[in-house]
């Protein structure tokens, strides 16, 4: 198979739309839209998420807005319900989403039940993916890594489940990954590991379990060079899907030597 | 001058001229060329209809856009 067959065969699709790349990026915590432009083009996303909030002139004083710098016709964009505690907020939300876009049918769902973790209300999550998708939305949802409740999301008809690594914003990594490995296994969606990705290592080990995709924030704006750590991540996602499409070598408890015995200078003929 | 009232907008009081319709107040706080979605006592109101939709006393507008968020 030729690579171009290879990449076709490794497509990555999200609601019927065909990605190159599987790291989805959001673009909060940078110091300016300049930054947040820059890292999203250095981390070569497709897919940008982005929070829905009250126009205000004061806070802004004008100038650039967000989606001048990400525009529509480049980047799919995928509006999200951070800062919704209800079922009923995230679906207002996700309306004025769509018609902000122009009909736009791709969210990102996310309500937080908990301001110290901001672990996902999982009851009031079901509640949402179930309203948007009878809604016609085209549902990304995040979650807990909980197996039986992301079976039960992806029950409702959502377009992608997202379970966290850590928690949101945290850099922790994947603490569980025998529950990622047992979502991925069981799912018929893509799965996206949402929240604590510190680090390109951590992004390639999402990879290797698996997973269809990650999406991150933090670990890039909050790196001290966000642009070298967004072109990190690009590599790592690469890095890991390879690692896991090609197969790791079974792990043993003792040595084997990688050249041959055979032919040693000193040895006996 | 035409009589007063008062809107919600985005859950502050604010006054404007009686018969001002959506496009008016958008004029006013949106910058130029800001792309922005309206939900008028809470229902989405179609981008076609803020010229012509007329805010009465009372009315709760929510004006909102894009912003950075993960």
């Amino acid at each position: 198979m030729d690579r171009a067959t290879q990449d076709h065969a490794d497509a990555f699709i999200i609601a019927g739309r065909t990605y190159r790349s599987r790291l989805l990026t959001g673009t909060g915590k940078y110091t300016d839209l300049e930054q947040t432009r820059l890292a999203t083009e250095a981390a070569g996303a497709e897919i940008v998420t982005f929070a829905i909030r009250r126009t205000s002139l004061k806070a802004e004083g004008g100038g650039r807005g967000l989606l001048d710098v990400l525009p529509p016709d480049r980047y799919t964009l995928l509006p999200n319900t951070a800062g919704c505690h209800t079922a009923d907020e995230a679906v207002r939300t996700c309306r004025l989403a769509r018609e902000l876009l122009d009909g736009h049918k791709l969210v990102k769902l996310e309500i937080v039940g908990d301001p110290k973790t901001l672990y996902p209300d999982m009851l009031e999550t079901q509640r949402a993916a179930e309203m948007l998708v009878k809604d016609g939305f085209d549902v990304m949802v995040y979650t807990t890594d909980d197996p039986v409740g992301v079976k039960r999301l992806e029950d409702t008809g959502v377009a992608a489940v997202m379970p966290l690594g850590s928690p949101l914003g945290s850099g922790l990594g994947i603490q569980n990954p025998y529950n990622i490995v047992e979502i991925v296994e069981r799912s018929n969606v893509p799965v996206l590991v949402d929240a604590g990705i510190g680090t390109a290592s951590e992004a390639a080990h999402a990879m290797e379990l698996g997973c269809d995709g990650v999406l991150m924030n933090s670990a890039i704006a909050h790196a001290k060079d966000p642009i070298r750590m967004a072109r990190a991540m690009k590599h790592a996602m690469i890095a890991g899907r390879e690692a896991y499409l090609a197969g790791r070598m079974p792990r043993k408890r003792y040595a084997s030597a990688s050249s041959p015995l055979d032919g040693v200078i000193a040895g006996t003929p | 001058m035409d009589a007063m009232m008062t809107v919600m907008l985005n859950g502050a009081p604010h006054p404007c001229g009686a018969g001002t319709s959506v496009a008016d107040v958008l004029r006013e706080i949106v910058p130029a060329g800001r792309r922005v979605a309206v939900e008028l006592n809470g229902e989405v109101l179609p981008r076609a209809e803020h010229a012509t939709r007329r805010l009465v006393q009372g009315d709760a507008l929510e004006v909102v856009q894009a912003i950075g968020g993960g």
